[in-house]
Parts: C-alpha cells; structure tokens; sequence
C-alpha cells in the first residue's frame, strides 16, 4: 500500500482527513479526484496553508500539508510554532525531498537543520521513514492521532523488512555488539550496507531504525550505548540538532557515557548532485570490493557521506583507540 | 437602527473604554489599537454575532478573530460587560494567576484563537470559513485586521487566496486608525487607497466611519453572497474617546500612573481633560 492509497482508504472512512498542500503535487498527484473539495492547494503560500490548516483544525478536521520540507518549515516555521504547536493542534506536515533527497537541487532546497527545529517545538512529533513502506506505515496511525507531526517524506523502495510501526519506538534491525548504527530516512539503505561490510570482516552490528527522532526511543540508544564498543550516528541533517545531539542529551540526562561518532553535516551545505553522486555511491563499492581489513570499512562508512561530510577528529581517536587500527 | 438601539450601544462602548483605560496602569496596555476598534467590537457582538456564553462552543456559531492581537483590551472589555467573564476578573489582568495579559488567548471564554504575532489570523480565518462552507454550515467568520498588519506578506497572500477558495462566508475588517507602532502608516509604509488594491484582489469593499454605528449597520447588511470575500474598511481614531491621548504617535502602548486613569476616566466622561506626565508614556 502507498502512501495515497492509506490517505484514499483513511478518506473513504473517515471525512475529518484533509489533504492540503502549497502547490506541491508529487506525493499526493493521485487525490483530488478521492478527495474532491477535501483536497486544498492554496497555490505557493506555505504560511497561508499553515494557517488555514490550524483553522480547519479547529474546526475537527485532521489536515495532512505538503510543500518541500525547506519552504515547510523554514518559510512557515513561525506559523507551525504559533498556530500549531502552540495550541496542539492535530496538523501534518510532510516535507518533501528532505535532507540528500533534494538531490541536485541546491542549498535553497537542503532541508539539513528540519529535524532540530522542528523537534524543538513542545507538542510537535518528528517521523523520518527510511522508505515509502514505513511512510505508508506510519502515516496510517498518525494521520488522525490528535497531535502535530513533522513528517520527511521518502518515496525510496525499502531495503528491509519492517515490523510494525509504532510511536516513539524504534525498529531494531539486528543485533549486535561491536558498532551500533543507529540511523533514520533513507540513510537506512546506506547503513544496511556499512553492516555487511562490517559483518563480512566479523563484527557484529547492532543496526538501529530510529524511525522518529520525537518522541525518541531512549532504551534502544541506551542500550546500544551500554552494550556495543562503538556508536555511530548516520544522518543528513546538520551535525546540530540532529540525532547526534539527541543522543549527547540523553547520554548527560542518564549521565552516561559512550564512544559516539556522527556522521552528519557539520556546518556546511552538501555539494548538490543526483542523488548516487552526493553519497558518492561508486565509490563506495570501489572501496568495498578492494577493502582488506576493518580500516577500510570504516573508510566506507565515511565514504558514505564523502567528502560532503565532516568527521569528529575525536572520534577518529576514539576508533583508533578501541579498535586498534589507524583511520 | 432605532434612537434607543444606538444609546444602548454607545453606553455599551463607554463602558468598554472604560474597561480599558483601567487596564492601562500597573503594566499598562495597547490602549491607543484598543480604543479605536472599541465600537467595531462591540457593534459586532451585540448586533451581529448572536453569541452568548451558552453557545461559545457551538458547530454554528459565528467566529470572530482578533488578527491584530493587542486590541484585545477592548475585547476583554467587552466580554465582561456581555457576561461572558467575570468584571472582577479584569483585576487579573498581567497577573499569572490569569491568563489576561497583552495579548488574546483561548484560556478566556470569547476567544477563539491567540494572536500577537502580525499576519496570522487572516490565514486561521480562512481554515475556518472553509470549513464551514464544506459542512454547508452559514455561520460566518469575521476577522479584524490591523492597518499596520497590512504590512504583512502573509496577508497579501491570504486575500489572493481567500478568493480563490470562494470564501464568501469570511468578512474581514480592518481597524484604519492610520498608525502602526511608532508611525503614521501613510509615512511609514503607504497603505492607500485600499479599496482598489483589495478590489483587484477581487474583494468586496465597503469603507465605513467605525466610531458610527449606522455605519456599521449599513456595512455589516451590505456583505454580499457572491463567492467573493468581503471586506470593511473600518475608519477610526486611535485613541478614541480621549482627546488627549487621540492620533498621538506615543500612545500607542502606556503605561499609566494610578491617579491619571482617574483623570482618564473624567475625561472620557468629558468632564475634563487628562493632565498627564510624559514618564507614563512609554512606547514599548
């Protein structure tokens, strides 16, 4: 089932769903003709649809709004935070091409910084599917949950297989105790990847689906902070306000501590491109078939991210350190 | 209108201002937005909303939003006289034992939405008027919007598309007092003529002396059911009701000593006018 298709079903039985976007058609192209006048586009006016989405709100409806994440969020974000967190109102937000998936588009449309500033905001929930199969999942239990989401939008065909979804809980892929991945969107793809190259040089990896950075599952980071050598944060967002944070304040409240290396963009836009080329993809076999020994894979995983992402120096000692092997 | 209908109302509205300037001391408030829009508020919940405390919750009621929040002194005042709050309540006000202060929010009976932020409640007007339209309801949305909020991008783009959406059933007001915070707007941002500029939005305009009730009865018969939103020009004095405080470019926000609001209250009786000193008049 796609995501249309679960907005189509949830539609036919229920007359509280709106679907509401700032002229942005290409999750949702196949609606209007289900949805007739409970299908808005308010044409490119991000705020005006934030707005009029609390007033139906109001008024009972559970509107679902699209625009690309950038203009969602950054254009809009002062309406999201006074008419939609502010009074809890149950509002959607999908973002589209979020993160790497603006690919070539450039950094107008890099929407790095949505997570911190969207899960900042008291109320508001934050769901990252790792593909179309987990965004169809999970919009199913949150279109008519009585509370706002932030949503980053993922057409990608799954890499795995999902158990159900579930709020505020992580999807624990695989267990392991040497390097934890803990990871959300379609990073997840790149991540099963590190794992088997990982796994084929006799580590065993504990692979994460955060699934939603708000409210976040703090056992599952807890115990792979507890249980494995190495913590690896994966995402394409800036290195502030991301997982990597999310899992620095959970470590200092729990006063705990761990060897966490983020992967993530530090102060800086990515270079845009297609999609394979930001990740740098060929690459990334290359290294894989010619790799040798565990250095190398830890060369991929940063080869994932290339040289569009930055690397805490810190934590290249910490690998150095437990593992025994130069970076 | 009948001649008793209008002492009626205009009773109303003096103690409404009243109601205001008590408030403007001990932290003070917007008074000089809060007075101009007195009579518009007014007018309104009497004449035209039909609410009561006992249908504030109703599918079918009429909505009214303060866009341009700090106005809401007036509203408060209003809701006290009318019932739906206690007068004693007023007392509250900037305290945090309440939820009375600069601007509205939904902790008061009466108010259907907070605001504060300029450029907002055009946009939640318009979920609202959609929704009844979808219900078939013919309850009506009415939105007051500041001179200076006209200033505002967001605005622009919610009346080119309140008019796409055919949003016959919203009816916007804008409070012309002609100042925003520091400045007349015509020195500022020059906001005239404003029926043309709304008209090639594809509105219907009407453009009304707000302080005259006639007025406001011939503009709120007028709106037209014709798939176009309505708007009324609202022309009113900031100020209004005290002289020495009218059209003054630094009373907008005041804080006043306790033994002016008394002088105030005198001169709004027109008894006499306001002996004030220049400390109290602070521009926030």
């Amino acid at each position: 089932m796609t995501y249309e298709d679960v907005l189509k079903e949830i539609s036919q039985t229920s007359d509280k769903l709106i679907v509401m976007t700032a002229e942005n058609r290409a999750a949702i192209r196949n609606l209007p003709p289900h949805l007739g006048k409970r299908f808005i586009d308010v044409g490119i006016c991000e705020q005006t649809m934030i707005g009029m989405a609390a007033g139906l709100a109001l008024r009972g409806r559970f509107p679902i709004t699209h625009a690309l994440a950038t203009f969602l969020v950054f254009r809009a974000y002062e309406f999201i935070r006074d008419d939609i967190a502010l009074p809890n109102l149950p509002v959607k937000m999908v973002g589209g091409v979020p993160g790497f998936l603006s690919d070539a588009n450039g950094p107008t449309h890099q929407a790095i910084e949505d997570v911190a500033l969207m899960r900042t905001l008291p109320n508001v929930m934050v769901f990252c599917p790792s593909d179309a199969e987990e965004l169809a999942q999970g919009i199913k239990v949150l279109a008519e949950y009585p509370a706002p989401c932030y949503i980053r939008h993922n057409p990608h065909p799954a890499s795995v297989a999902h158990t159900p979804f579930e709020i505020g809980k992580a999807e624990v892929l695989s267990d392991g105790n040497d390097v934890a991945i803990l990871v959300y969107g379609f990073l997840l793809r790149e991540a099963v990847k590190a794992k088997d190259i990982l796994e084929a040089k006799g580590k065993s990896v504990r692979l994460v689906n955060i699934r939603m950075p708000k409210p976040i599952d703090e056992r599952v980071i807890l115990n792979a902070v507890k249980d494995c050598r190495l913590v690896v944060t994966l995402e394409d967002h800036f290195l502030t306000g991301g997982l990597y944070s999310i899992v620095a304040e959970l470590l200092l409240k729990h006063r705990s501590v761990g060897n966490v290396l983020p992967i993530a963009l530090e102060h800086k836009w990515f270079k845009p491109a297609l999609l394979d080329r930001v990740l740098g993809i060929r690459r990334l076999y290359r290294e894989t078939t010619c790799g040798k020994n565990f250095n190398t894979t830890i060369t991929n995983i940063r080869a994932l991210l290339k040289q569009t992402l930055v690397y805490d120096n810190n934590a290249v000692s910490t690998i150095k350190r437990i593992f025994g092997h130069p970076c | 209108m009948t001649d008793h209908k209008e002492r009626e109302l205009k009773q109303l509205a003096l103690r409404v201002r009243e109601h205001i300037i008590r408030l403007a001391t001990d932290g003070g408030c917007f008074i000089g937005a809060s007075l101009s829009c007195a009579d518009l508020i007014v007018y309104l919940y009497k004449e035209v909303l039909g609410l009561t405390p006992d249908t504030l919750h109703d599918e079918t009621r009429n909505y009214l939003l303060l866009s341009k929040g700090h106005d809401v002194p007036a509203l408060y005042g209003t809701l006290a006289e009318l019932g739906f709050i206690e007068r004693e309540r007023l007392k509250n006000h900037l305290h945090t034992n309440d939820s009375i202060y600069w601007h509205p929010n939904r902790a008061i009976p009466g108010i259907e939405f907070h605001s504060g932020s300029l450029g907002h409640l055009l946009s939640v007007s318009m979920g609202i008027a959609y929704d009844i339209k979808l219900r078939g309801g013919k309850n009506k949305v009415y939105v007051i919007l500041g001179d200076g909020e006209l200033n505002e991008g967001s605005m622009w783009e919610g009346f080119l598309v309140a008019k796409a959406l055919k949003l016959d059933n919203l009816i916007a007001i804008v409070d012309r007092n002609e100042f925003q915070a520091n400045l007349r707007t015509e020195e500022l941002i020059p906001i005239e003529p404003l029926e043309p500029k709304f008209e090639a939005f594809g509105w219907n305009v009407k453009r009304v002396n707000g302080h005259d009730f006639h007025a406001l009865e011939s503009a709120f018969q007028w709106v037209p059911k014709n798939e176009s939103p309505s708007i009324i020009i609202a022309d009113t004095v900031r100020g209004k009701g005290l002289p020495s405080i009218e059209r003054r470019a630094d009373r907008w926000f005041v804080n006043f000593k306790p033994e002016e609001i008394e002088q105030l209250l005198k001169e709004l009786h027109g008894e006499a006018q306001a002996e004030l000193t220049s400390e109290t008049l602070m521009v926030r």
